[in-house]
């Protein structure tokens, strides 16, 4: 039977933008960032946690030019998944955010399942930050 | 598909995002214009040719997805729903929810209360797909309260 979810895959349209996103602003730390020849094989993770997020550039060899294309216009449409973060305190989470130049085009706001807010990272990905209902 | 049209998708998904977070106010097209970067009528023509639909129509099913979710998982009165959500006249917003749900909010109501999901996918998947689809059932229901 399954055990566990390690890697998920997210696409980013350029690699060192979305390193920079996610390690230097959203505070992920690398888990592995390797140059395969064919692909840099990029992976962050929440420091401590063993699930790693795939930074993966759409385009060759994996998708032909025209398919990576359709892959752009999804994420930039916004079209594509997310990631969902929890946070103990989501309103500092949601203030550093801010502090760092984070487009952030809603407050926190309390749901039945806790408080939570969203943002795009600069792509056009959805990222979701919750504090659950304690 | 070029960088420039990538730019531009991005340009009009930040003003989505602006009317999903402020779907309780006045469509105000000069801000999402300024946020986008464009003047008012090319984010109309740019909005539409991204999403398929224009701002207002967007906004319109926005408030009825809000709507639709307070009836269903709160006691609050069709008449607070219809101002929480932004519509300023009860009857356009019965209308409208109608128009769009195609059955009345007091109907959609009597369905039962819905389970807690993060309120991005809640936004993305309860939010109606269109208006056509609803109209037959609306003139259907138009056509008893005769």
């Amino acid at each position: 039977m399954l055990t566990s979810l390690t890697i998920t895959s997210l696409y980013v349209l350029d690699q060192d933008q979305a390193l920079d996103f996610y390690v230097g602003t959203l505070g992920l730390e690398v888990a592995t960032d390797a140059d395969l020849g064919f692909m840099r094989w990029l992976t962050v993770r929440v420091p401590g946690e063993t699930r790693e997020i795939l930074l993966e550039r759409p385009g060759p060899p994996a998708l032909d030019p025209a398919t990576a294309e359709q892959v752009r216009d999804l994420v930039t449409k916004g079209a594509t998944g997310g990631l969902f973060f929890q946070t103990d305190d989501v309103q500092a989470t949601w203030d550093a955010l801010r502090a760092k130049g984070v487009e952030l085009p809603e407050e926190p706001v309390e749901r039945d399942y806790g408080t939570d807010f969203g943002f795009r990272d600069p792509f056009g990905n959805h990222v979701r930050v919750a504090q659950p209902r304690g | 598909m070029s960088r420039a049209s990538e730019e531009r998708n991005r340009a009009m998904l930040r003003a989505r995002d602006a009317m999903d977070a402020r779907y309780d106010q006045r469509l105000d097209l000069a801000a999402l214009a300024r946020l986008a970067c464009c003047s008012e009528s090319h984010l109309i023509r740019s909005f539409r040719a991204t999403f398929g639909e224009t701002p207002h129509r967007y906004l319109q099913r926005r408030r009825v997805e809000r709507a639709m979710h307070l009836l269903r998982t709160t006691p609050t009165s069709v008449t607070d729903v219809c101002w929480a959500v932004g519509f300023a006249s009860l009857g356009t917003f019965v209308r409208t929810f109608v128009r769009v749900v195609g059955e009345t909010p007091t109907a959609y109501r009597a369905r039962g209360p819905l389970p807690p999901v993060p309120a991005c996918f809640a936004m993305a998947w309860l939010r109606p797909s269109g208006f056509g689809e609803a109209e037959d059932a609306a003139a259907a229901l138009a056509s008893r309260a005769c």
